[in-house]
């Protein structure tokens, strides 16, 4: 007897008994090629895809939830396990949101270490896209030469902030260390070789006849769907559409620095695939020249406000209010004013946006995260109708979705 | 006497306030300051009735009537090239209007502008559905509906989206508890083991920092180890420490400061 509140054992996976001879194939949401907790419904005619249901929430942690009930301080780390991949972006959005809300300048050696931070974050992501799409379409070389690189940037991530995954390396109003010894010539010995790295993944993908039967014309975003989805980051720029959060509304130092925007009006996988190695070139370009910037930097690395930052900590040993202010702003938290923002950034996926309304209390009211994954999710339901059972797995892998970000 | 919790907001509040502390503002500025924002302004308002309107932090808000939110977001994306909406959601104002709030954030690229389209709906209302404008809408609404029961109207496929589609209860909302109402404490063990496992199985721990001192199945006790699933609500054992193994321990043993190699700089 079977009750209706069990879960009872079922072919879950497939359903025949159809007229139509349609087949109703669930991918997910363990499939190794899912990149996370990604379920599809997908209804086939044969191998080709005349439906697709995206199926999300596997992974849904109510970070939006938590945000009302934490102090911003408190709510640093969790912003790491969003976009997993590339934590201290995360980090970086929601402090820069803060930072707007108050009305805080950061210290420029601050800004130097972020732009540091955020670049090498870019790089982590990008490396990592490459090697798991290129594992999902079957070139292993790829994926172990992609992590070697990464492991480096990750050791140095591990001893700027000590952390590899998440770092929480940004606070509201700076960063929390200076760059460690060697830091910086490392990055260099690490820059030195990464364009001969690309070049090697490049070599053997480029004129890989797979990895273009694969790529090429497959998963085609025309510019009018890229933008009426929301697309941002690479899936809109590989549609055509020039926009680089970076370059169009400049935050941090990156009005100073000369980088390029790669585009491509192709809009296929390969044009994606050929854009995040363009930017990969463009990150090491970038990070080559904060390099530089950082020796003319003063000391300081958190902004003044002791009405919301903590005081550095020389102030908090030797004076009683700075110590008095620290103790409150660590137990009640910092007030920002009344108001509310909403400020975009540009992450390694895309447009990482934060939404914050305050009533002026230690808690955000609503704090709305805006995760550029969540509608490079959505637009498979109209990307797919039309490909075949194989195209899913490259589809999905070009379009870069992190679960810890779809879902938040 | 127990300290008066309010039913309507069950978020957590600091727990000191000072009694003459008055919020400061983010400044608000006018329109007229910027004339790109100016002329979109006027084109909004020569069609639909503007509530109010304002620069905060760089971006234009606009407040109109929520009858008004399909047709300003079509102006806004035909005639203003507003061409993304980049987000979209509600904010919570029961308890203090009984009303939602929602926005649209709307970005248009050939102007580099944004603009933050709000308007607000009665607890019992709904409001239109803008996903024929931009598709991006379509998981947006999905998302406002099952956080806050918002119910949009003409969505092609009004269903949740985060949360299971049995699920009852509207987490965002500020009645919501953050570990979950009783629903949520049973609903993966009547799921799972149906509901006359209650009894047996007890309701789902949400409070991810509750310890329980006399649990030594879950718990270690640093310094005060016992067996494992020991009962020892009625008292315990004393735990011998021994910090050292017999004739030292084995693994520092085997390594030898002479024959091993120190790499002080791996090759990048």
């Amino acid at each position: 007897m079977q009750q209706a509140n069990r879960l009872r054992p079922f072919f879950e996976n497939i359903t025949f008994d159809r007229d139509d001879n349609e087949l109703i194939l669930n991918f997910g949401p363990q499939h190794p090629s899912a990149h996370g907790q990604l379920r599809l419904m997908l209804h086939l005619q044969q191998e080709q895809i005349t439906k697709a249901h995206p199926d999300i929430g596997y992974l849904h942690r109510g970070m939006e939830k938590m945000a009302e009930n934490m102090i911003y301080n408190e709510f640093m780390p969790t912003t790491d396990r969003m976009d997993y991949i590339a934590s201290s972006s995360n980090n970086y959005g929601f402090a820069l949101a803060v930072e707007k809300l108050i009305g805080l300048e950061v210290p420029r050696r601050a800004k130097v270490i972020r732009m540091m931070l955020l670049e090498t974050n870019r790089l982590m992501s990008h490396l990592f896209w490459l090697a798991t799409t290129a594992l999902d379409i079957g070139a292993m070389t790829v994926f172990l030469f992609a992590f070697r690189e990464r492991e480096y940037l990750m050791d140095l991530i591990e001893d700027y902030c000590g952390a590899r995954l998440t770092h929480a390396a940004v606070r509201i109003g700076g960063v929390p260390l200076d760059l460690p010894d060697n830091f910086i010539a490392d990055l260099r010995k690490f820059l030195d070789k990464l364009p001969e790295n690309i070049k090697d993944y490049e070599d053997l993908l480029d004129s890989n006849r797979i990895w273009l039967m694969r790529m090429e014309n497959v998963g085609v975003i025309s510019k009018e769907m890229a933008l009426s989805w929301g697309c941002s980051g690479v899936m809109l720029r590989a549609s055509g559409v020039e926009w680089d959060i970076r370059k169009e509304e400049p935050y941090e130092l990156y009005d100073e620095v000369e980088f390029n925007v790669p585009v491509s009006d192709k809009g296929d996988n390969y044009a994606r695939y050929k854009l995040y190695m363009a930017e990969m070139r463009e990150s090491a370009k970038i990070l080559d020249q904060v390099l530089d910037m950082y020796e003319g930097t003063g000391p300081e690395l958190m902004a003044h406000a002791p009405q919301y930052i903590s005081a550095p900590k020389i102030d908090i040993m030797t004076q009683n209010y700075s110590l008095m202010q620290h103790f409150v702003l660590v137990t009640q938290g910092m007030r920002p004013p009344v108001g509310e923002v909403y400020i975009a950034t540009e992450s390694p996926k895309g447009e990482l946006g934060y939404y914050i309304n305050s009533q002026g209390g230690a808690y955000p009211y609503r704090l709305k995260l805006r995760a550029p994954s969540f509608w490079h999710t959505g637009i498979l339901t109209d990307l797919l109708p039309g490909h075949y059972i194989p195209d899913v797995v490259s589809i999905i892998g070009t379009t870069n979705i992190v679960f810890g970000e779809v879902d938040r | 006497m127990r300290a008066y919790t309010p039913k309507d907001d069950v978020q957590k509040k600091p727990y000191y306030t000072d009694r003459y502390w008055v919020a400061p503002q983010v400044a608000k500025s006018d329109v007229s300051e910027d004339a790109v924002f100016a002329a979109d302004l006027e084109a909004i308002k020569a069609k639909f009735d503007v509530l109010d309107a304002y620069i905060q932090v760089g971006q234009m808000v606009v407040v109109i009537n929520a009858v008004d939110n399909f047709g300003v977001i079509e102006l806004m994306k035909n005639e203003l090239s507003y061409n993304q909406l980049s987000e979209m959601s509600a904010i919570d104002w029961l308890a203090t209007e009984g009303k939602f709030e929602i926005f649209y954030q709307m970005l248009s690229m050939s102007k580099r502008k944004r603009i933050r389209v709000k308007c607000k709906i009665g607890e019992k209302e709904s409001i239109q559905s803008v996903e024929k404008l931009f598709r991006s809408a379509d998981w947006s609404e999905r998302e406002m509906y099952d956080m806050f029961g918002v119910v949009v109207n003409n969505h092609p496929f009004m269903k949740r989206i985060l949360m299971p589609d049995d699920w009852e209860g509207f987490p965002l909302r500020k009645t919501y508890p953050l570990q979950g109402d009783e629903f949520a404490q049973w609903y993966e063990v009547d799921k799972i083991f149906g509901k006359e496992a209650r009894e047996i199985i007890g309701p789902e721990n949400r409070d991810p920092a509750r310890v329980d001192r006399y649990d030594t199945e879950r718990f270690a006790r640093l310094g005060h180890e016992v067996p494992r699933g020991a009962d020892i609500s009625q008292g315990e054992p004393d735990t011998p420490l021994v910090y050292q193994e017999e004739g030292g321990v084995f693994l520092i043993e085997k390594f030898d400061a002479e024959k091993s190699v120190v790499i002080s700089d791996r090759d990048r």
